[in-house]
């Protein structure tokens, strides 16, 4: 069998367990013969697809070889699309019965069910993320949004009771590498079921799905102009939130930009919300079903390699049962399969870049020189692409940069604590607010916890558990505002 | 003697073992690993047959089967026949010169509601007609009632009583209610010296389910990790299907490791899935699903 790049019989070394090669998974790669996109993208602007300039390319980082090219969009072409934006606000969408609208909503929900398949590959492609992730959570999860808020256009006076609500007009929105749809997704369906036009840009390493996601949005007819989707970088976020007739603005991404977005909008009638950074502690208490929390903690933490905001990248445990929970950690690391995105038993894929590759390695030599002690996977990485090993630190402490900083990687730091209030302590002894967990086989003690942390989204007895009916966002440098549910409405509303 | 006190065990959550366990259905095993595990599955399976029916002509036949799967092709044989004790001469008779084993079920099976002296007799004949391995169960109703004690002493008779014969215990899982239930009595049956703890005895409707497997691979491996002892895992009842029985081996690699992966630690016990176990091979062979009439009922 020529499974020899995952599993290479492994050495004896951890607990007399060996995950090897006795029977090993013959490569199951997902076929790529169907997916279409093109060599070259413009921008999508006015309901049509446009030429653009400055064109780089956007890499498959499983293999490094070059998928399609972007242009760059400048100020004058952000400019294009605010304008085209606010014209299909002023004449048809702010002005459209809310029922119809919902239809267009419901109708790119569908589309995107149709179409599954073929996107979750191309996000596979594009971002690195292993197959089985983008078509059993991702894709799912895009439908899932837009069927959901398209049920809402019609009754949003239902949602806000005793309030009139209005739409703000043309929100512009920036989003990150790590769910490209997903948070195209989260953007784009309360945006539109509020009645807003939206200028959407995609993150530089990732734009390919935010183009089929605009082939879809012709499928669907949406009226030109509705949706606007301009690629770039860094120069075309900035332009897009410093346009003037830009009414409100939503970034998700790191706390670094969320904070020059903040300062470059201070002052202006623009509305703002920030899904940022975060550095989710996961508590394991010593009275938690163990294996389960074991479970709950590599999910946490090496779903989609790591790059997911709300991260259980710090693990708390309690001292009485850390040994134990290491032991399991490091024993249920080394069965995780790494390797090529598109074979469907890969557990963990290609890290998204270089560059967040390089970060990462910078940070894990941070945390071995700090004095934690690290604890890899002995997988085989590809020879080829951007791999890194699952990686468990323990006897870290909080002062590290790797118990305080994000790392957007498959790197777990592992701390001890005595008590709850200790627990809570350590928790809350952040910047971040974004996510935390709770393991503990009684409910009381998980109850209390749960209600004193700091953060916007916490867990009990599980990890990672998405749904469009159920808020999402940040306390402190996380980030404000909420996406999902009805809170998620909110943003992109005019309540009175 | 001391009287047994269960030890601390972690406790097991429901949501997520199942969420867990529905994750190993979803590997993709394709071509030589399928083939393989097809062969392993094979290697691994206690032919059974449980029935009041049962007769000296339909054992005889089930072990030629268990010998010779099937004609024409190199195919192993399966680990072991599992029948009724006063079946086990004609089955041993019937495997001689063969290297499959014969298991019996034996301590009052299915209930376990007879006097213990009775049932370690049962044990001891069965033993002595030949049989190579002994099915028990525990008392189910004792551990419902907290009598863990109890559990331990009978099992721990039995295994006396086995003598040489392996001992495997029988959970009978789907009357125990809870996953906490089911990894208690695996500690108790592996404290008290069981080979193998197997799940159900196939007579209750809840039999073999992957999470309440994986409940119990997990309790083998934590006592792994304590005494070092290799304790065997059984899941008998509802797998009919190959596909069932690679996820279970998806289940053994990804959980337990390579040195689970042989018929001295994992067995399926199953009556029907042997059929579809060779259908799928030759599908593998030859590209086409042959009709189940081209397969032999013994």
């Amino acid at each position: 069998m020529t499974t020899k790049t995952n599993e290479q019989a492994h050495s004896r070394d951890m607990a007399g367990l060996l995950f090897g090669d006795l029977w090993g998974y013959a490569p199951s790669p997902e076929s790529t013969d169907h997916v279409r996109y093109a060599q070259r993208y413009g921008h999508f602007i006015n309901g049509r697809f446009v030429e653009g300039k400055d064109h780089f390319p956007s890499i498959n980082p499983a293999t490094e070889e070059v998928i399609a090219e972007f242009a760059a969009a400048d100020e004058a072409e952000v400019d294009q699309a605010v304008q085209s934006a606010r014209a299909a606000y002023a004449g048809v969408w702010g002005k459209m019965k809310p029922a119809e609208r919902a239809k267009y909503i419901y109708r790119l929900g569908r589309l995107i069910q149709e179409n599954a398949r073929e996107l979750a590959i191309l996000e596979s492609m594009d971002g690195g993320k292993p197959i089985k992730e983008s078509r059993d959570v991702d894709l799912p999860l895009v439908a899932a949004h837009f069927l959901y808020y398209a049920g809402w256009a019609d009754k949003l006076h239902y949602a806000f009771p005793g309030a009139t609500v209005s739409s703000i007009g043309v929100a512009g929105q920036v989003i990150p590498w790590n769910f490209p749809l997903l948070m195209a997704a989260w953007k784009l369906a309360p945006a539109l079921a509020a009645g807003n036009s939206v200028v959407l840009k995609p993150a530089e390493t990732t734009p390919l799905t935010a183009m089929k996601l605009a082939e879809l949005c012709q499928e669907a007819d949406l009226p030109a102009g509705v949706v606007n989707i301009v690629n770039g970088a860094g120069r075309t976020g900035a332009a897009i939130v410093k346009h003037p007739d830009i009414d409100k603005v939503a970034f998700t991404g790191s706390t670094e930009v969320g904070k020059i977005i903040q300062r470059a909008i201070a002052g202006t009638r623009k509305r703002l919300t920030l899904e940022l950074g975060g550095k989710g502690a996961n508590i394991i208490f010593e009275d938690a079903p163990l294996d389960q929390a074991v479970e709950g903690i590599i999910q946490g933490i090496f779903f989609n390699q790591g790059h997911v905001c709300c991260a259980g990248s710090r693990l708390l445990v309690q001292e009485s049962v850390a040994k134990e929970v290491i032991q399991k950690l490091r024993l249920r690391m080394e069965s995780l399969r790494v390797g090529d995105p598109l074979d469907k038993n890969t557990d963990v894929g290609a890290i998204n870049s270089r560059a967040q590759l390089d970060k990462i390695h910078e940070l894990v030599q941070s945390g071995i020189d700090e004095g934690a002690h690290i604890h890899q996977s002995t997988c085989n990485l590809p020879s080829r692409g951007f791999f890194f090993r699952p990686t468990v630190f323990t006897e870290v402490s909080q002062s590290h940069r790797i118990a305080q900083e994000e790392i957007f990687g498959p790197v777990l730091s592992v701390l001890t604590f005595r008590t709850p209030d200790e627990a809570l302590k350590k928790a809350n002894n952040s910047p971040y607010g974004l996510s935390a967990g709770i393991w503990s086989d009684k409910g009381s003690k998980l109850f209390s916890v749960a209600g004193a942390i700091r953060a916007g989204v916490v867990w009990g007895n599980t990890y990672n558990q998405f749904d469009p009916a159920s808020p999402f966002g940040g306390y402190k440098e996380s980030g404000f505002g909420r996406e999902g549910g009805l809170h998620g409405l909110k943003p992109y509303l005019e309540v009175r | 003697m001391q009287t047994y006190r269960l030890p601390k065990i972690p406790t097991v959550d429901q949501v997520q073992v199942e969420s867990r366990a529905a994750a190993f259905t979803t590997r993709s095993i394709k071509k030589g690993a399928k083939k393989a595990a097809l062969e392993l599955a094979i290697r691994m399976m206690d032919l059974t047959t449980l029935e009041g029916m049962d007769t000296e002509g339909k054992v005889q036949m089930m072990c030629k089967k268990a010998m010779q799967p099937m004609i024409g092709r190199p195919c192993p044989s399966v680990a072991a026949v599992c029948v009724y004790p006063t079946l086990v001469g004609v089955a041993k008779r019937s495997l001689v010169g063969s290297d499959v084993k014969v298991a019996a079920v034996a301590t009052a099976f299915p209930s376990g509601q007879s006097f213990l002296p009775i049932r370690l007799e049962e044990i001891r004949q069965t033993v002595a007609e030949g049989a190579d391995e002994i099915d028990m169960v525990i008392s189910r109703g004792a551990f419902l009632a907290g009598e863990y004690a109890r559990i331990y002493d009978e099992v721990a008779a039995s295994k006396e009583a086995c003598g040489p014969a392996h001992l495997k215990v029988i959970l009978e899982t789907g009357e125990l209610g809870t996953y906490d239930q089911v990894r208690k009595a695996s500690q108790i049956a592996m404290d008290a010296g069981a080979d193998f703890i197997k799940t159900s005895t196939g007579k209750v409707s809840e039999a073999a389910t992957l999470p309440v497997t994986l409940v119990m691979f997990e309790a083998v491996r934590d006592f792994f990790f304590q005494t070092g002892k290799r304790i065997g895992i059984k899941p008998a009842g509802g797998i009919r299907k190959a596909k069932q029985a690679w996820q279970y081996l998806v289940m053994v690699k990804e959980t337990l490791g390579d040195d689970w992966l042989t018929p001295d630690l994992f067995r399926l016990g199953a009556s029907s899935l042997l059929n579809d176990v060779l259908m799928q091979l030759q599908r593998l062979e030859t590209g086409n699903y042959q009709s189940s009439l081209y397969f032999s009922e013994d």
